[in-house]
């Protein structure tokens, strides 16, 4: 393949998990093997300097899907190919080591990701070293001061251990390790959850910016819809394992399509205090390694008709947006 | 004016050290009134969380109150016994923590733990307590509690739980309820469920409110008045509308413009506040906010401002007698 139009294409991704009790006691107990489908056929695509968010609640599978696109967790059906690249399947083996240096992974909690035996300095100079990406000791000392500059700390910071630092202070570090390797794509998942709301404002800004200079695409994964509308262009919407709703970021806000869209945006508080009464909604996640028949959200759906408890709805377009649901689909709502 | 429900005064919590004493919480005060719900808003270190243990006496040693008083209803509770203090936790003051999973005990069932707390603060058979009980988790809105009754903690999900918790906490009818962040380790969609009943519940007893959150969306949509706490002090406090809409102190201004809105655009940047809040051992002379301030100026860096009326609101901010209006 030559240039392919998008960077990261992902296609019809699945994953199940195997969360059996163990053998002897499924023989002694007369049990079947218990699976999990954490991720159902999710297919997307994201541009050069461009970004797609997924977001879902807690169980929803959005970091698994973040996992299987690093190379952390084999997918059980799919593709994910990066640039033409199949991420599992590549033809040679040097491909693959490769495309591990073009994406980087920024992870939700800075105080476990960081090694706190370890000089920052030496961290961030790590992925340098595995991907020979400078010639000598110098060449690296230099470009690490230069990454802590570019992240808003000072190259002197490079001497300090991890627990030196705030949370805000360890993301950006994160940040600046997962920039050392040159990557053109990051996986962010949930960067900024752990952190205060005033130091989310300056890792957000940091993020859109370092993407407006090295021109990077982020794969960006939060629970909170305000966050992402702020980072995104694209959203896509999860529901237990499956995109329900996939569509332009100012799109999703003005019109949501799917009943779960519009729950979840009617569900975020009203900080301009308009006034606008939140709908909280009814119920709960249902459980994934039972889920329900049909559309999974249909025990929750207002909407919901015969026709959503014996068939799954796929994603369909609907204007902009594509949306999996048979009630948009058929037009009724 | 009707006498308030809960009165805290100059109060100051303190870390003996080595090194000498840490304030973490120096000289607040603020009133709660009958039926009234105070939002309590503020980053990781601002003091919020001590605050509301230091009112119902829960600080954990070696913290301690160092200055200042706690009244409720009249009545000055943070000098009691531990004894007397233990009986009035609970009855008159009801408290909701973040995790639900460690507020209730795994090894017995919810009925159970539920009929104790009502048995302990009030003289009635098995029978009547299991029955409130029962009447009280279907308030809650769990459905079919007759049978729920004799479930454990873990058979329940968080939104759940949370439920349970509230459940307990009012179970005595409290005069004053503290919910510590209740709803930050819950999904959005169940956030939602919960807020909404923590305002109804307490509207129809007329229980006053202390919540204690980070979430300025959620104080937004549930607090008639709102204190922003900043470095262990009330930057503003007052009525929720006004602190939300037309922010007079600074700090409140940064946070407001830093939180990412569905309203707004995306391509606007967020407000950034440089810095970060200071460290206990290192809390700046003067107004606290004096080195991430915008509109710092020499009296800001000496003279400590305390809360001074504004509009219907008060911002411990010396801007305020200036005249000066805070432009953004």
């Amino acid at each position: 393949m030559s240039k392919a139009p998008s960077l990261v294409e992902v296609s019809n991704l699945t994953r199940v998990f195997d969360v059996s009790k163990p053998w002897l006691n499924r023989l002694l107990e007369g049990e079947k093997r218990t699976l999990l489908r954490a991720v159902t056929g999710v297919s997307f695509s994201i541009g050069r300097r461009e970004t797609l968010a997924l977001v879902g609640e807690s169980g929803s599978g959005k970091s698994t899907v973040a996992r299987m696109i690093v190379g952390l967790l084999p997918p059980t059906q799919g593709s994910i190919s990066i640039d033409g690249i199949d991420m599992w399947a590549p033809a040679t083996a040097g491909q693959r080591q490769k495309l591990r240096r073009r994406l980087q992974m920024i992870f939700q909690d800075p105080y476990a990701s960081l090694n706190p035996r370890w000089r920052v300095d030496r961290i961030i100079a790590d992925p340098i070293k595995a991907f020979h990406r400078a010639a000598d000791r110098g060449e690296i000392e230099h470009r690490v001061g230069e990454l802590l500059r570019l992240v808003g700390l000072d190259p002197a910071d490079g001497q300090k251990y991890p627990h030196e630092f705030s949370g805000g202070q360890r993301q950006r570090i994160c940040i600046a390790r997962a920039l050392s390797s040159n990557p053109e794509f990051i996986v962010c998942d949930e960067p900024t959850s752990a952190l205060d709301v005033s130091v989310q404002a300056q890792i957000l800004n940091l993020m859109r910016d370092l993407q407006d200079r090295l021109g990077l695409s982020y794969f960006f994964i939060s629970h909170n819809l305000a966050v992402v509308k702020h980072m995104a262009a694209r959203i896509g919407v999860m529901y237990l394992g499956r995109i329900v709703e996939l569509a332009p970021s100012a799109d999703l806000f003005k019109t949501p399509r799917h009943p779960y869209s519009r729950m979840l945006i009617d569900a975020l508080p009203d900080l301009a205090m308009s006034g606008r009464q939140r709908k909280p909604i009814e119920g709960e996640i249902p459980n994934p390694i039972n889920p329900p028949a049909g559309c999974a959200f249909h025990p929750r759906c207002p909407h919901a008709f015969e026709r959503c408890q014996r068939e799954t709805p796929e994603l369909m377009a609907s204007g902009m947006a594509r949306a999996a649901c048979h009630a948009v689909a058929e037009g009724r709502i | 004016m009707s006498e308030p429900v809960l009165s805290v005064r100059d109060l100051k919590i303190g870390f003996p050290t080595r090194r000498g004493v840490l304030t973490a919480v120096d000289g607040i005060s603020f009133d709660i009134a009958a039926g009234e719900v105070l939002g309590v808003v503020g980053e990781s270190g601002a003091g919020k969380s001590l605050t509301g243990a230091a009112v119902i006496g829960l600080l954990e040693p070696p913290g301690r109150i160092l200055k200042g008083s706690v009244h409720l209803k009249g009545q000055r509770i943070d000098n009691l016994e531990p004894e007397t203090l233990r009986r009035l936790r609970g009855r008159r003051i009801g408290m909701v923590f973040q995790d639900p999973l460690t507020s209730l005990n795994p090894l017995y069932r919810i009925g159970d733990q539920i009929v104790e707390t009502i048995r302990t603060h009030s003289n009635v058979s098995a029978a009547t307590a299991s029955e409130r009980a029962i009447a009280l988790l279907q308030e809650v809105g769990i459905q079919g509690a007759r049978s729920r009754i004799n479930a454990y903690p873990h058979e329940f999900s968080g939104g759940m739980r949370q439920r349970v918790v509230l459940a307990l906490a009012l179970c005595a009818d409290p005069d004053l309820l503290i919910a510590d962040e209740p709803t930050t380790a819950l999904d959005v969609s169940i956030q939602a469920q919960i807020i909404a009943l923590i305002k109804r519940l307490c509207r129809q007893r007329g229980t006053s409110v202390m919540l204690i959150t980070h979430d300025m969306g959620v104080i937004a949509e549930t607090a008639d008045r709102v204190a922003v706490m900043y470095a262990g002090r009330i930057a503003e406090i007052g009525p929720v509308r006004d602190v939300v809409r037309e922010p007079h102190h600074p700090y409140t201004r940064g946070l407001m413009g830093a939180i990412p809105s569905a309203e707004v655009a995306a391509t606007t940047r967020l407000t950034q506040i440089p810095g970060s809040m200071p460290r206990l051992t290192a809390i700046p002379k003067g107004c606290a906010f004096n080195p991430r301030c915008p509109h710092t100026f020499e009296r800001c860096k000496v003279e400590r401002p305390e809360p001074m009326p504004v509009a219907r609101s008060h911002a411990a901010c010396w801007l305020v007698p200036e005249g000066v209006g805070v432009e953004p």
